[in-house]
């Protein structure tokens, strides 16, 4: 039995019927992180996809900024309880990075700059599901919100859209990345509320 | 203190007072408290109505004595849900959840040493909990307080360090101004230097107790500071809060 | 360094929850760099998703703690050993 605080909250946040199950509208944009904020110089930005052979397919920030762009607004889920909607990004589509790229595998482990994994399913990547933004509102995207570029795929909790993303590796098998080893769900979807293991 | 496992309890809030204009000392009833060491902390928990909550940790501002109360001051922080809730929301007579004492390390137990105190800002909190202390038990140690603050509208407990100076034998305070002394003060505002803690602090012969408490990066700069000037690391305990609240 | 970060202090009340004594006095020596650390100076990001708690002279991960609502996780895997403060054993009166 929790003690209740008449008045607590209301200044920031709001229930919503149309989001997911246990989320709250937030009208700011928090900020969490798991260590120190990275700061990585554009001519030093790499991305790379790694194949279950081990082959690699890289982009520097000029190579990146070259491939066409997409501008999307989507709505984010936090799992900490926060959704914010009608977010705007612009960024390049993970199948524009994959044209060139065949595999078989069906798993991924994202990884950002600062050491930091997530582990999406190929298919929850591709098909206009995702993408590594570098703009948030029209803006380059600040460092603590992971820039220069982030994972954005709003369709699961926002703990899968790695900030200072820096690669996809393909994998055969699901492995956990960084708090899906500690205890949160290996998947992730806030429609069905899969906050931790077992959920 | 027991081993028993750390639960939430139900604590009213029995009186308030404004320390600066946004900062407030919050004079809390907790039901079969255990007691507390100064520099320890608790956790506080809000629920809304709809469900959501939010917990934060606060460091205890009152030295304990049997049958009291438990006392935390809370700097609003912008945009800080719960401490702008517990600023100016939060009325006597009501209550909220609270979990604690805990914390074992940034403690002072009523050792032999001299003490040196630095605070950064609302850091002073659990610094004050250990002049408190001190004053309680009529404590002989030498302790400094060297506290920087932003303006002199900006410190706490003014009144009472003054006094305390004044009864308390062998406490001395030292005030630091980052960006508005007070007319006549002889230093310009700035952040705290060597010159300052090497002046105002303890020599390293003499092997003090110190306690550092503030944002992370005051925090580095005067732990930075203490240990160039040869003091012994493991005798600088630090305690550092983030940014929000 | 980042706004957001906090020190070992702020992990008392959650590992409180799971443990009988006081682990921020716990001595944790890092499984990057070998380096021992009492709890309380680790570096520390959090609350949520979950504290993370990093060593102080090598920011690899030696702690992380995650808290749901009927459970918690804490994970050790970035320590070699955790080194608790114990009472003195006590002398068992024989019967």
């Amino acid at each position: 039995m929790s003690i209740i605080s008449p008045g607590f909250g209301g200044r920031r946040r709001s229930s919503q019927p149309d989001l997911p199950p246990g989320q709250y509208l937030t009208h700011d944009f928090p900020v969490l992180s798991a260590g120190p904020t990275p700061r990585i110089p554009l001519d030093r930005w790499q991305f790379t996809v790694t194949d279950e052979t081990g082959a690699k397919h890289s982009w520097s920030w000029q190579e990146f900024q070259a491939l066409p762009a997409e501008d999307v607004t989507v709505d984010i889920h936090c799992v900490t309880k926060w959704s914010k909607l009608g977010t705007t990004w612009r960024g390049v589509s993970i199948d524009t990075l994959f044209e060139n790229i065949e595999t078989t595998a069906d798993y991924t482990m994202v990884h950002g700059y600062g050491g930091y994994t997530t582990n999406v399913p190929l298919e929850d990547l591709l098909d206009g599901k995702a993408w590594v933004a570098y703009q948030f509102d029209g803006e380059p995207l600040a460092p603590e919100h992971g820039g220069p570029a982030r994972l954005v795929v709003p369709h699961l909790y926002f703990w899968k859209s790695a900030k200072w993303v820096n690669g996809i590796e393909m994998l055969q098998q699901d492995e956990p990345g960084f708090w899906e080893e500690a205890g949160y769900h290996m998947y992730g979807d806030p429609w069905r509320e899969q906050r931790y293991q077992g959920d | 203190m027991t081993n028993r496992r750390l639960t939430w309890r139900a604590a009213v809030l029995e009186a308030a007072r404004q320390e600066t204009p946004s900062a407030r000392t919050l004079v809390l009833r907790v039901p079969d408290w255990p007691g507390h060491l100064s520099g320890q902390h608790v956790d506080v928990r809000l629920t809304a109505p709809d469900g959501y909550s939010a917990q934060r940790s606060y460091s205890i501002a009152s030295a304990w004595q049997d049958g009291g109360t438990v006392e935390l001051t809370v700097q609003r922080v912008e945009d800080g849900e719960v401490s702008s809730y517990l600023t100016d929301d939060l009325q006597v007579g009501q209550p909220l959840e609270l979990r604690g004492p805990v914390g074992g390390w940034f403690v002072w137990r009523n050792a032999p040493p001299p003490v040196l105190l630095v605070a950064g800002g609302s850091g002073v909190v659990p610094l004050m909990a250990m002049i408190r202390a001190r004053g309680d038990v009529r404590g002989r140690q030498p302790f400094r307080l060297i506290y920087s603050v932003r303006t002199p509208q900006d410190a706490l407990y003014v009144n009472e360090l003054a006094r305390r100076v004044r009864d308390d034998p062998g406490l001395d305070v030292r005030f630091v101004y980052t960006r508005k002394a007070p007319d006549g003060w002889p230093d310009p505002p700035g952040r705290l230097t060597v010159a300052t803690i090497n002046t105002y602090g303890w020599p390293p012969d003499f092997a003090p107790d110190v306690f550092v408490c503030g944002p992370t990066s005051f925090v580095e700069a005067a732990a930075d500071i203490l240990v160039a000037l040869g003091h012994d690391p493991k005798k600088i305990r630090t305690e550092r809060f983030g940014g929000t609240s | 360094m980042s706004e957001h970060e906090l020190d070992g202090n702020a992990m008392a009340g959650d590992l409180r929850e799971v443990f009988a004594v006081d682990v921020t006095t716990a001595v944790a020596t890092c499984g990057g760099c070998g380096e021992p650390s009492v709890v309380a100076r680790l570096r520390v990001w959090g609350p949520a998703p979950g504290l993370v708690a990093r060593c102080p002279s090598c920011d690899d991960v030696v702690l992380r703690l995650v808290r749901g609502p009927e459970r918690a996780w804490l994970d050790l895997r970035g320590a070699v050993s955790l080194q608790v403060a114990m009472p003195p054993l006590s002398t068992v009166a024989e019967g």
